[in-house]
């Protein structure tokens, strides 16, 4: 965990890697279809995007990541076939304060509940404390996404602000809980 | 109809890019100010770029969705700071944001009576369901100030700024339709 020589980027079942233009565009589409995975990864409307409307979306994101320099983004693969299995983020950074938010998502319900989302975790908080020195990062999740909760709480983040009824969703109000881990705590964990 | 955009101190405004650019030029000096309303590095800016800002900023309305007014006080019609709502209009929550930007407006009144502007705005005029809003634990004025217009504390962000060498914690507070419906009854 503190050693230089530790790849930052790769896990026992996963890697992060930079964006593939030829083959991603096509399975994120897929993602995009699928209403659940975006109302789980994120708040606003879930829609339907071609691979055309995705690749611009990559490039996009990658002028921001040029222009703005406070945010970093990591495509999630599965060593075993190479097979874009997710995304992960931080976001948000704050360089003067020393926080920043992060965002992560696996795509394929097929994919979920394998440790892939817990080993993409491990290497995105190491990114952030390690890498950019980070002293906080933030997660924020809507209530009724479960699974996400119970993997940020693994990972000793504490539950430290519930903005009620941000969210209208499937006809009624739901809170919005915000996340924080410290760099201290981290450590704790990560050594554990 | 209840007039809107005034209150029992403040009225609230839309004001020329060059005159805004004028005042806030100062305000950005008063890196006090600066360090309760935000949380960005202090910067000094030309009044030419505050202008060029204002010019862009300031119009607003539906798309983006962005309501910023101006303030002036009531007695003597001076422009003392700024307010700004934000909207996510899919799930009809508000963000607010206010500087009072004169000192010698401070706590006495007329950040609490905007605020109660803007509140009557975001659910009379937007619709909205939800208003946030955060501020710094240091800002213990600001914090009364929003309790009285009606906000409850939801939640503190522990140690996310650092300044001065010390780590400290934002809070966030919110208020909903139901919430402020009865405060207008009571």
């Amino acid at each position: 965990m503190f050693d230089i020589a530790t790849q930052l980027f790769e896990s026992p079942d996963i890697r992060f890697g930079p964006i593939d233009y030829e083959k991603d565009p096509e399975i994120e589409s897929k993602w995009t279809h699928n209403a659940e995975f975006m109302r789980l990864f994120d708040l606003e409307p879930a829609r339907p995007m071609s691979a055309a409307i995705v690749k611009k979306q990559y490039e996009k994101l990658e002028k921001k990541i040029d222009e703005d320099k406070n945010l970093f983004h990591f495509m999630i693969r599965a060593k075993a076939d190479d097979r874009l299995i997710g995304k992960a983020m931080i976001q948000r950074i704050e360089w003067a304060n020393g926080n920043c938010q992060m965002r992560l998502g696996i795509g394929s319900a097929d994919d979920r509940r394998k440790s892939y989302g817990a080993q993409a975790l491990k290497m995105l908080l190491r990114f952030a404390f390690a890498e950019l020195n980070m002293f906080r990062v933030t997660a924020n999740v809507a209530e009724y996404n479960e699974g996400a909760i119970a993997l940020l709480q693994k990972f000793g983040f504490t539950e430290e602000v519930r903005r009620r009824q941000s969210l209208e969703r499937e006809g009624r109000r739901w809170d919005l809980l915000v996340f924080g881990l410290l760099k201290d705590e981290w450590l704790k964990q990560a050594q554990a | 109809m209840k007039d809107l955009f005034r209150g029992k101190l403040v009225r609230l405004t839309s004001e020329e890019p060059e005159f805004r650019a004028k005042h806030e030029v100062n305000w950005q000096r008063d890196t006090e100010f600066h360090r309760l309303a935000d949380s960005d590095p202090a910067e000094l800016n030309s009044e030419k770029k505050i202008k060029e800002w204002a010019e862009k900023n300031a119009e607003g309305g539906f798309k983006p969705a962005r309501y910023p007014f101006s303030i002036r006080a009531l007695d003597d019609d001076k422009l003392i700071g700024f307010i700004g709502l934000w909207l996510d209009l899919v799930h009809g929550e508000a963000w607010i944001g206010i500087g009072i930007g004169e000192r010698e407006y401070w706590g006495k009144g007329y950040g609490t009576d905007a605020m109660k502007l803007a509140l009557q705005y975001a659910f009379m005029e937007l619709g909205m369901q939800r208003v946030s809003l955060g501020l710094h634990e240091y800002n213990a004025r600001a914090l009364k100030s929003y309790e009285k217009a009606g906000f409850r504390l939801e939640g503190r962000t522990r140690q996310d700024m650092l300044r001065e060498g010390k780590r400290t914690d934002s809070l966030w507070m919110g208020i909903l339709r139901a919430e402020w419906l009865a405060l207008q009854n009571g």
